[in-house]
C-alpha cells in the first residue's frame, strides 16, 4: 500500500444474452485502475461507466464480498476465481495484475451449469444433490445436551475442514470432466466424521452419489484440478473418503 | 419546524398490542407455551406459510414449520438459500450453558443483554432469548455443526464484548457459515420431503393484504422479470437488517430493506429505526469506489489490543514503537472490560482518538488492532486455530500480514437493532405478518452484544415463531387459501408493476449505485456514530433533495423482462432513501443518548452517553401516514419489572 500507480487494462469479457444466445467476447479498455480495488469493484466501476454511456452493464453475481457466501465466481485467464491460491473472485485484488495486461473473463463452464446471462450461471444442480441426504434427520426439540457425546477434537477439526465448502462451483468448473466429486465428498466426509452423522451414512452416500450422476456431472479421474482451485482449500482426500464410505455402504448391503 | 416532522400517535398497550404474558419474567415463556392455542397436526397440513429470506431466522423457521407439518414457501433473491448473509457472521453464538463453570446463567445472559442494549429492549423478549439459548447449541450439534472443541472432546468457548464470562460457542471464524449451513441442511431435508418449496432468485416486492391481514406476496422472478402472486395463510419476513442504507457497511452488497419497507408502507410499524450498530473493527476505507467494509471479528479483541501511537502523526513502523509509547486507550479508559467493551463503546472511543488527531496515517481514520503480543505469549499454533482464517482474509484484502504487522481497523455500519415492530409473538402490527431475526426490532435494545445475532435469529426461527404463529392460525381453521385472482392481489401487482415502469421511465443519466453512495455519505456523516440536532436536520434536507434528484435522474438500462441488476438496485435504493429519512427523523426525535444512538447534546462530562429514562424509556413504533404526511409516532412503554436500569458503565 505504498505509492499508488494506476494501471491500464484490456478486458475481454464473455457476453451472452440468455441461455439460447450463442455468446461472444467483447473487449473493454479500462484506465486508472487502482491496485487497491478488488476485481469486482473494478467491474462495478466499468459497469457504472457503461450505464452512463447507455450500454448494458456486464451481468455478474456477488453478495458478501468477503469470500464466504459462494455467490461470485467466474474464470479469469483460464483459472476459476483467478490465479491467486485459495481466493474467491471478490477477494482478489487488482494489485495482483500488471499494467497493460489483457484479462480474459468468462463464466464457469459445465453441462450442469447453464449460462443465464453473461457471467451468471445456474448452479441449482448443486442443491439438488445436497437435498438427497446432505443432512442429519434430527427434529428441533429432540436434541440431547450438546456435551453428551464427546467428539475427538481432531475429528471435529477435520469435519470443519470439509464443512467449510462455500458451494461456489469452482471445483466443477476446473474439472475437465465437470465432476462434482469434491463438492459432494466434502459434505459426505463432514457428516461421516461426526458421530451424529453415522445413523444415515450408508443411505447418504448412496443417494448423493446417485444424485450427482442424475444432475449431469461427470466422474472423477483424479486430475486434482478441483483441489487446486478450491478457494477454501478442501482436500481431495475427501473424495477418497467418500469412496471409502461408498464401499463401506456396499459391503453392509446398502 | 420540528413539530411538522412527525405526528404524535398512541401509547401501545402491553397486553393487547405487545401481548406480553403475565407473571414474573422467568415464567412468562413457560406460561405462554402452556396456554397458547395449538393447531392439530392434521390442520397444520392445511395451512400454507410464506417465509421471505433464508438466513438463520428464515431457514430455521422454514425447517421447523415444515417439521410441524405446515406447508412452507421459502423465497430468496439468491440463487441458493445457502448464500444469505448470516453466512458471513464470524465470531460466534452466545448461550447460557455455563460449561466453563465461570458463573454464567440464564439470568446473567439476560442481564448482560439488557445492559448491553442500554435498557431499551423489552424485558420479556430478552429473558426468553436467554432461556432458549442453550437449546440452540444442543440442536446445532445434533445436526452436525462442527463447533470448536477441547482435547477432551467437549465444546470450547470464548468471550465477546460487554461480558465477563466465556459463553460464546464458535467454529473458527466461520460460525455463521456453519450454523447457517446447518439450518439450510434442514431446509433441504424438508424440501426433499416435499414440505418446503424453495423459490430462489425471487425478490419480494410487496405484501398483499386482504381485510387488513397479510395473505400473500408479489415477487419478481429475477431471471424472467415476471411478477408473480403467491397466497398464504400467514407471511413471515426474515429479510435481515437495513445497514446497507449507509451504502458502505459490513452487509452483503445485495442486502436490502425492500420487503420490510413495503410492509411498513402497508401499515406495519417500524421500531427504533435510528438504532444502527457501528462495529468497531472493520477494515478501513481505502478508496472511493469501495463496495463494502469487511469485518474483522470481535473475537479478535479476546487477544488483540487496540492502540495508537502516543505521539500524534508518528510515522514510525508500528513494530518500532515501544510499548510505553503506545496508547492502549480502551484499556486505559475501561479497565474492567478493557479491549472487550461493547461495540458502541469501542466504536465511539476509536472515533474519539481519531478526532483528537491520533488516527493512523495516511487517512487519520484507523487504529491498530494488534495480536503480536498474543502470538508471542500463546504461540502461532493457538492463534492460528482461533483466528487463522481472519488473518488470511486480512492479508488478501490489504496485502499485509497480521502475523508480522498489527492490523489497521476503523468502525463500520454492521447491524440494525431497529426493524419492524413486533409483539411478544413476533407478529407485526399487520395481523398475519410476522418478522423474525434482524428484520425485527425486538431483543437488542439500542446496542447488540457480539455473538447475539446468531442466537436471536435461531431462537426466533427454531423455537419461538413455530409456537407463536399457531396462536394466529388456531383461530383460522378451515380458512381457504386466498385466491390470487382476487382484487387485492391484482391491485397490489399492478402497483408493483407501475413502480417498476416508473423507475425505468425516468431514463436519466446517473446509475443507481451513485445515488446509493450519496445517500451513504449523508447518513454516515450526519446520522452515524454521533448525531446532533443540527447534523440531523441537515441530513433530512439533503435526503429529501436526493429523493427528488433520484426520481428525475436515475438511469436504469435495459427492460424489466429479463435479468436486470440495475433495475433491482434502483428499486432497493429508492426504498433506502425513504428509509434513510425515517432513520433521521427517529434520531431527531430521540433527544437522549443510548447505546448506538449518540446525540452530541446528551452526554456526561466524561463524554459517555446520557440516557433520559424519564422521557425516552419507550420503543418508537413509527406508522406510515401517506406519501406526503409526516409519520405517526406510537410509543410502547418499556416497563422494567425484573431489573433496574442503571447507568451503563464498563469502567
Amino acid at each position: 500500500m505504498s505509492e499508488k500507480k494506476t494501471m491500464r487494462l484490456t478486458l475481454k469479457v464473455w457476453r451472452q444474452n440468455g441461455p439460447q444466445d450463442q455468446g461472444r467476447f467483447e473487449t473493454y479498455e479500462l484506465d486508472n485502475v487502482n491496485p487497491d480495488w478488488s476485481f469486482l469493484e473494478m467491474l462495478d466501476i466499468l459497469n457504472m461507466k457503461l450505464v452512463r454511456e447507455g450500454k448494458e452493464p456486464i451481468a455478474f453475481e456477488s453478495d458478501c464480498r468477503e469470500g464466504i457466501c459462494g455467490t461470485c465466481g467466474f474464470v479469469i485467464n483460464g483459472r476459476a476465481h483467478g490465479h491467486l491460491h485459495k481466493t474467491t473472485v471478490c477477494q482478489l485484488h487488482m494489485r495482483h495484475f500488471k499494467d497493460g495486461e489483457t484479462i480474459v473473463i468468462e463464466p464457469f463452464r459445465a453441462t450442469a451449469f447453464p449460462v443465464l446471462k453473461d457471467l451468471i450461471i445456474d448452479r441449482s444442480a448443486m442443491d439438488f444433490i445436497l437435498k438427497r441426504g446432505g443432512y442429519i434427520s434430527v427434529n428441533v426439540g429432540s436434541a440431547p445436551d450438546a456435551n453428551t457425546i464427546p467428539v475427538p477434537k481432531h475429528n471435529s477439526d477435520r469435519a470443519f475442514d470439509f464443512a467449510t465448502c462455500i458451494g461456489c462451483g469452482a471445483c466443477i468448473a476446473a474439472c475437465p470432466n465437470a465432476s462434482a466429486a469434491l463438492f459432494v465428498s466434502a459434505k459426505i466426509t463432514h457428516l461421516a466424521l461426526l458421530p451424529q452423522g453415522h445413523p444415515e451414512r450408508e443411505k447418504r452416500v448412496d443417494e448423493m452419489l446417485t444424485a450427482m450422476e442424475e444432475q449431469g456431472f461427470g466422474g472423477c479421474s483424479n486430475t486434482y484440478a478441483c483441489e487446486v482451485e478450491c478457494p477454501k482449500g478442501i482436500s481431495i482426500t475427501g473424495i477418497a473418503r467418500a469412496n471409502l464410505e461408498y464401499w463401506r455402504a456396499k459391503l453392509k448391503g446398502n | 419546524m420540528m413539530e411538522k416532522l412527525w405526528k404524535d400517535g398512541r401509547t401501545l398497550d402491553l397486553e393487547t398490542d405487545s401481548r406480553i404474558p403475565d407473571g414474573p419474567v422467568e415464567e412468562k415463556w413457560t406460561r405462554y407455551k402452556g396456554t397458547v392455542p395449538l393447531v392439530s397436526p392434521a390442520n397444520k397440513r392445511r395451512f400454507t406459510i410464506i417465509v421471505v429470506g433464508s438466513g438463520l431466522a428464515g431457514a430455521s423457521a422454514s425447517a421447523t414449520l415444515a417439521q410441524l407439518g405446515y406447508n412452507v414457501l421459502l423465497f430468496t433473491y439468491h440463487d441458493s438459500p445457502r448464500r444469505a448473509h448470516s453466512i458471513a457472521a464470524q465470531g460466534g453464538i452466545n448461550a447460557a450453558k455455563n460449561y466453563q463453570n465461570d458463573g454464567d446463567s440464564i439470568w446473567r445472559l439476560f442481564y448482560d443483554t439488557m445492559k448491553g442494549g442500554d435498557f431499551r429492549a423489552r424485558e420479556a423478549n430478552v429473558y426468553r432469548l436467554a432461556e432458549i439459548s442453550p437449546q440452540i447449541i444442543d440442536y446445532s450439534v445434533a445436526i452436525g455443526v462442527p463447533f470448536a472443541r477441547e482435547y477432551g472432546g467437549l465444546l470450547a468457548n470464548r468471550s465477546f464484548g460487554g461480558v465477563l464470562v466465556q459463553r460464546t460457542f464458535y467454529a473458527r471464524g466461520q460460525t455463521g457459515q456453519q450454523l447457517l449451513l446447518g439450518a439450510i441442511s434442514q431446509v433441504l431435508r424438508w424440501w426433499n420431503e416435499g414440505r418446503i418449496k424453495i423459490f430462489p432468485r425471487h425478490e419480494v416486492l410487496d405484501i398483499v393484504l386482504i381485510d387488513g391481514h397479510a395473505k400473500g406476496i408479489i415477487a419478481r422472478d429475477l431471471i424472467t422479470g415476471e411478477l408473480k402472486r403467491f397466497a398464504a395463510h400467514a407471511v413471515v419476513l426474515a429479510t435481515g437488517g437495513y445497514g446497507n442504507a449507509y451504502f458502505l457497511s459490513t452487509n452483503a452488497v445485495n442486502s436490502n430493506a425492500t420487503a420490510i419497507w413495503r410492509a411498513y408502507k402497508r401499515g406495519a410499524y417500524f421500531g427504533n429505526p435510528c438504532f444502527v450498530q457501528v462495529h468497531p473493527t472493520a477494515l478501513p476505507e481505502t478508496h472511493e469506489y469501495q463496495s463494502k467494509r469487511t469485518l474483522m471479528s470481535e473475537s479478535l479483541r479476546n487477544d488483540g489490543r487496540v492502540w495508537v501511537p502516543r505521539k500524534k502523526g508518528d510515522t514510525r513502523h508500528p513494530n518500532e514503537i515501544p510499548h510505553e509509547e503506545r496508547w492502549y486507550f480502551l484499556e486505559e479508559w475501561y479497565p474492567a472490560y478493557g479491549n472487550l467493551v461493547p461495540r458502541d463503546v469501542a466504536s465511539r472511543a476509536i472515533k474519539r482518538v481519531c478526532d483528537m488527531g491520533y488516527g493512523l496515517p495516511p487517512t487519520g481514520r484507523a487504529v491498530y488492532l494488534d495480536l503480536l503480543d498474543a502470538i508471542k505469549e500463546q504461540g502461532k499454533e493457538r492463534i492460528d486455530a482461533k483466528y487463522g482464517n481472519l488473518f488470511e482474509m486480512y492479508e488478501k484484502i490489504t496485502g499485509e500480514s497480521p502475523w508480522e504487522v498489527p492490523m489497521k481497523i476503523y468502525p463500520a455500519v454492521h447491524y440494525t437493532m431497529g426493524g419492524l415492530w413486533v409483539s411478544y409473538e413476533l407478529q407485526t402490527s399487520i395481523p398475519g405478518l410476522f418478522a423474525i431475526g434482524e428484520a425485527n426490532f425486538s431483543d437488542h435494545g439500542a446496542n447488540r452484544l457480539g455473538a447475539s445475532a446468531l442466537m436471536q435469529g435461531l431462537a426466533d426461527g427454531y423455537y419461538i415463531l413455530p409456537y407463536t404463529i399457531g396462536s394466529y392460525l388456531a383461530h383460522r381453521l378451515g380458512e381457504k387459501l386466498p385466491d390470487t385472482e382476487s382484487e387485492e392481489f391484482r391491485k397490489t401487482e399492478q402497483e408493483v408493476k407501475e413502480r417498476i415502469e416508473r423507475l425505468i421511465s425516468v431514463n436519466g443519466k446517473t446509475p443507481p449505485d451513485e445515488f446509493h453512495m450519496k445517500l451513504g455519505h449523508i447518513l454516515w456523516d450526519k446520522v452515524g456514530l454521533s448525531r446532533s440536532k443540527e447534523s440531523l436536520l441537515q441530513a433530512l434536507e439533503e435526503i429529501r433533495e436526493l429523493k427528488k434528484e433520484f426520481w428525475k435522474d436515475v438511469k436504469v438500462v435495459g427492460d424489466a423482462n429479463t435479468i436486470n441488476q440495475e433495475l433491482e438496485k434502483a428499486g432497493r435504493v429508492a426504498d433506502f432513501i425513504e428509509l434513510g429519512e425515517l432513520i433521521t427523523i427517529d434520531a431527531l426525535h430521540r433527544e437522549e443518548s443510548c447505546g448506538a444512538h449518540f446525540r452530541e447534546e446528551y452526554k456526561t462530562e466524561e463524554g459517555e452517553p446520557l440516557r433520559r429514562d424519564d422521557e425516552f424509556a419507550y420503543v418508537a413504533a413509527w406508522q406510515y401516514n401517506g406519501e406526503d404526511n409526516p409519520p405517526i409516532l406510537n410509543k410502547e412503554p418499556l416497563k422494567f419489572e425484573a431489573i433496574k436500569p442503571t447507568v451503563r458503565s464498563y469502567k
